[in-house]
């Protein structure tokens, strides 16, 4: 049996940061496994700028931003596999990977870390009404297909979803010479961030229609020919006499992202309602030894939070196979009022300085508080001016703050009087 | 008066701009600088694919090196169609020098062996 | 001159192709579409029914009864996945429970074995059906196929014993010459001493084109979930409701590949070609099945779909020739339980009708088994790493979600009855079938296709041949 330290599963920024963290904390004896004929993930296809700012005060493109990384790995020597997919993983940490050079190979390692990233809910996941035809297609694939392989997926086109690669892709197809008719989003906000609004569709004319969805795809000879917008209430419920009628050959969805985590599902480690696993401080799941970081834990909004979190499990993994990271407490942290998630969901060490929760709020929402309480007492609290679900907050919290709370901490929004 | 998102960063600021050029909702000074500029001379950054000739079914992504004005977004994109380049190709590579007269460049963002 | 042309290579005619290329006889299979088995055969429940549901003395209880005996010789040579779980028909009341009783009488003149649960015994085998639960009527040789290989290998079998298979062939016309049938298509015309209409839904149509018919075909929609593999144990068993006069009601199971299946509705539909969904049916699918097992994870769908049954008005299997002509044999109303019957309708078809037109002469040659397939999922450790070593296309896996490798993919572009779509290449290996439906891995498929057959990836397909996936190549100089 080949044995390593730590085995990294996923080579995108998330596994990426964690590879070149854990090697900085001295670890040597590191490999990342990687899906794709190349390092960088899903970085590769986003070939927009707009990735960089927090972590090298510049705007670089996807690639750019990507390569910096990839540079680093090489530079520190760490060991990568590139089309090795792993196939399983066991509760006493052996990795089952396969390739075409080595075969099927089983690593027994000392740490784990899980960087897998998310997939696209597509029109099975959202129920999408209508015909199954061709035409209708999430938006990172029709990005894949354009920024990678140089086709465009359709040339008249309704978007489905104001998610940021939908919206990414308004732009992207309208510059390569496809028409976008409009933005469909079925909440009464954009799920996008509003810079991309701005950039992605104000820029070129394309209506957002808010609170509307798709009523049916019509497209029976075999690919789309027809979408139907139609109004929906406060319940979702479509509302009578609002359609509104799209010739068009493609639906492109933009309709939520989720954590890639099928492996871990299956070793039932806890999962949260982020569909990713729930973890400690230390960015560790309910498995000993078992990592989890980057899109494939919560999904994020910005890429330098994603490589920020790839780093703070380098370091967990790092910290576990030191023997440093026994668990000295059992700190419960729980979502409360208007708050959908809260990351991490423990805190068993006390390694870290401060701890930064990482959550994301349920509705846009204005002038409030973010506290932080246990049972009677308020331990922290935090005003914004502005929270949006399409924004992932993060506050720290000092350790001192935090070393007499007890059982539990509980994230809520209230609004200021 | 004149309210738009800022673009400068994911945070998207919403910007607002007076006759005078005083800008309010910034939360960085390049917020205030893309306000001035959205309201004199708007300009974009955009990004892209060339062919790449020596490779079979290849295309490279690119973007300008700087924002260019954005009513010139489409022709710069014209450019960019009828060009191509050759691998192998290094980010930071130029692929169009001043395209159109804009003292902006075409410039690779990936590396092609 | 053809000796049997069969128009349809559905599940039925596919089996009576297969029946027929054991012997000495030109056969020509036929399919408007431009895959076997991509009609009703593709868009199903999957199940393969013990019998107990048919009124006694009609061909679909005892087809269905022999077809169902049949099947674990026909999982092993056409090498298809098939289990057989049992099937749980579950009453919530007492007056479902007056109507087990009588289903176990039916049951027994069927032929088919079957016996009574408590609610207890119920729960016990199956922990999530509702506790109203009264008891059931288990059927353990009911069991799930994986009916798009089921349909493919039938056909690569009948292929690989010298039927030949025409695709992209819509009949347009036929006509009697008394001593051959004219049959022509869009493309070609054929002699042929028999003709089989195996049509589906358009079986009236073709039955139509010799001869007024005194059966109507009246379609019945039906609008299924698939839920992604989850690993909670949710089922062991399909689990039926009790049936009524729409059918056999919304069932959950699950598969032969370890998904969840909740569905069908029931409903007629004119339009053959319509297979769309819509919400309103979904939810009411969702409601009725909440009803038998409350606790669904509906997070977990990863696809919705509907397909068409061909129920005619007679309520029963029509295998008969016409009545103009003893060479011209329909084979129509196949609704369910037609998967199960279809070899035992092949059967029926060669000993009732064909046996009787030739003198039949056995090929010495004849091989009921398909070559065996390579299904990674399905080896050890030790034989994966074996057939990597000859071809290391078989350690690059292209579908993350269900572990697929590059060399299964071509493996298939090999055989008899190569896909030529993405759906095509998805319906019999899977890739593209789990949790991302394809998101990640169809870029890759599609090239794929591309390059095997000399293609632009704008020419590949995702299904029928106007669903083009991509439009327009960039940056052309």
């Amino acid at each position: 049996m080949i044995k390593r330290d730590l085995v990294i599963i996923g080579g995108g920024s998330a596994g990426m940061a964690a590879a070149i963290e854990a090697k900085k904390n001295g670890i040597d004896d590191i490999l990342i496994l990687e899906k794709d004929s190349v390092l960088g993930g899903i970085l590769n296809q986003c070939i927009h700028n707009g990735f960089g700012l927090t972590e090298f005060k510049e705007e670089l493109t996807g690639p750019e931003y990507l390569s910096r990384f990839a540079n680093q790995v090489d530079e520190l020597g760490i060991e990568y596999k590139l089309d090795s997919l792993v196939l399983d993983v066991s509760e006493n940490r052996l990795v089952t990977y396969s390739n075409a050079h080595d075969g099927v190979v089983t690593i027994e390692a000392k740490a784990i870390i899980f960087a897998t990233g998310c997939y696209e809910r597509g029109p099975g996941a959202i129920q999408l009404a209508g015909d199954r035809c061709s035409g209708i297609i999430t938006a990172g694939t029709a990005q894949k297909y354009l920024n990678i392989h140089g086709f465009l997926v359709g040339k008249r086109i309704v978007i489905l979803g104001s998610g940021d690669i939908g919206l990414i892709m308004a732009r992207r197809m309208t510059l390569e010479g496809a028409k976008v008719l409009c933005v469909s989003e079925i909440m009464p906000y954009s799920n996008g961030l509003n810079r991309n609004i701005a950039q992605c569709l104000n820029d070129y004319n394309i209506p957002l229609y808010l609170s509307h969805s798709v009523l049916r795809v019509e497209g029976k000879k075999g690919r789309v020919e027809k979408v139907v917008l139609a109004a929906v209430d406060d319940k979702m419920k479509f509302i009578p006499g609002t359609e509104m009628e799209f010739e068009c050959d493609t639906l492109l969805l933009s309709v939520g992202l989720v954590p890639y985590v099928s492996l871990l599902d299956k070793l039932h480690a806890d999962m949260s309602s982020t569909r990713g696993a729930k973890v400690n401080d230390q960015l560790m799941t309910s498995i000993p030894g078992i990592f989890s970081c980057g899109n494939c834990l919560h999904v994020h909004d910005v890429v330098d939070f994603v490589t920020d979190e790839g780093r703070d499990a380098g370091r967990g993994a790092a910290n576990y196979i030191k023997g440093l990271s026994n668990k000295q407490k059992h700190l419960e942290v729980k979502p409360g009022n208007g708050v959908s998630y809260v990351i991490p969901q423990f805190i068993e060490t006390d390694l870290n300085n401060d701890i930064t929760f990482k959550f994301r709020v349920r509705k846009p929402i204005q002038n409030v508080f973010v506290n932080f309480s246990s049972g009677e007492e308020l331990v922290h609290k935090v005003y914004k001016q502005v929270l949006i679900p399409s924004e992932m907050v993060m506050i720290k919290i000092s350790k001192e703050k935090l070393t007499n709370v007890k059982d539990e901490i509980v994230v809520s929004i209230k609004e200021r009087e | 008066m004149k309210e738009f998102t800022c673009i400068v960063c994911p945070r998207g600021c919403r910007l607002k701009i007076d006759d005078e050029l005083n800008v309010t909702g910034n939360s960085c000074p390049r917020g205030a600088e893309y306000a001035k500029n959205e309201v004199t001379n708007p300009k974009r950054m955009i990004t892209s694919l060339m062919r790449v000739k020596n490779r079979e079914n290849c295309v490279v992504s690119v973007k300008t090196s700087n924002a260019i004005p954005k009513g010139m977004i489409f022709q710069v994109m014209e450019e960019i169609n009828k060009t191509g380049v050759n691998a192998p190709t290094n980010i930071g590579d130029v692929a169009i020098s001043n395209v159109l007269n804009t003292g902006v460049d075409i410039i690779i963002t990936k590396n092609i062996k | 001159m053809l000796d049997v042309l069969i128009i349809g290579a559905g599940v039925t005619g596919s089996f009576i192709a297969r029946k027929l290329s054991q012997y000495q006889l030109s056969v020509l299979l036929l399919d408007k579409e431009n895959d076997v088995g991509n009609v009703t055969s593709n868009a199903n429940s999957a199940i393969i029914h013990s019998g107990y549901d048919p009124l006694p003395g009609t061909l679909k209880a005892k087809l269905n009864v022999r077809g169902n005996q049949m099947f674990d010789d026909i999982a092993r040579e056409l090498d298809v996945h098939f289990k057989r779980v049992g099937s749980l028909t579950v009453a919530i009341n007492d007056e479902q429970m007056n109507m087990l009783a009588d289903l176990v009488k039916r049951s027994k003149e069927n032929g088919v074995p079957a016996s009574l649960l408590t609610k207890e015994e119920v729960l016990r085998m199956e922990p999530h059906i509702s506790k109203e639960v009264k008891g059931a009527l288990l059927a353990p040789t009911a069991g799930v196929i994986d009916p798009f290989n089921l349909v493919v290998h039938c056909v690569e079998n009948a292929v690989d014993n010298g039927v030949k298979l025409h695709l992209n062939e819509e009949v347009i016309d036929i006509k009697n010459n008394s001593d051959y049938f004219l049959v022509k298509t869009n493309k070609e015309e054929y002699q042929s001493k028999v003709v089989i209409n195996a049509a589906g839904l358009y079986s009236d149509k073709i039955a139509s084109m010799i001869e007024e018919i005194d059966w109507k075909l009246i379609p019945r929609k039906g609008e299924y979930f698939v839920l992604d593999h989850y690993d909670v144990g949710l089922v062991n068993h399909t689990i039926f409701p009790l049936p009524s006069i729409k059918g056999k009601g919304v069932l959950v199971s699950m598969t032969s590949s370890n998904n969840y299946i909740v569905g069908p509705s029931s409903e007629p539909n004119d339009d053959v070609d319509d297979v769309s969904t819509d919400s309103y049916t979904l939810s009411e699918i969702r409601r009725q099945a909440t009803e038998l097992v409350p606790d669904i994870p509906f997070n977990q769908v990863i696809r919705v779909f509907s397909g068409n049954r061909p129920t005619s008005t007679r309520h029963d299997f029509i295998i008969e020739s016409a009545k103009s002509s003893k060479f011209f044999i329909n084979v129509a109303g196949i609704e369910s339980p037609g998967l199960v019957s279809s070899p035992a309708i092949a059967e029926y078809v060669f000993e009732n009708f064909i046996s009787k037109l030739f003198n039949l002469v056995k090929k010495e040659n004849y091989n009921p088994c398909v070559k065996k397939y390579h299904v990674l999922n399905d080896m050890d450790v030790h034989s994966r790493n074996e057939i990597i070593a000859k071809n290391p296309e078989f350690g690059k896996i292209v579908c993350s979600c269900e572990k697929i490798s590059l060399g299964e993919i071509k493996e298939l572009l090999s055989r008899s009855v190569p896909p030529k779509t993405v759906k095509g290449v998805k319906r019999r290996c899977r890739a593209g079938f789990g949790k991302c439906q394809g998101g990640f891995c169809s870029p890759l498929v599609t090239l794929i296709l591309a390059k095997h057959y000399g293609l632009s990836p704008l020419d590949i397909k995702w299904d029928k041949d106007q669903s083009n996936i991509l439009v327009e190549e960039v940056k052309k100089l």
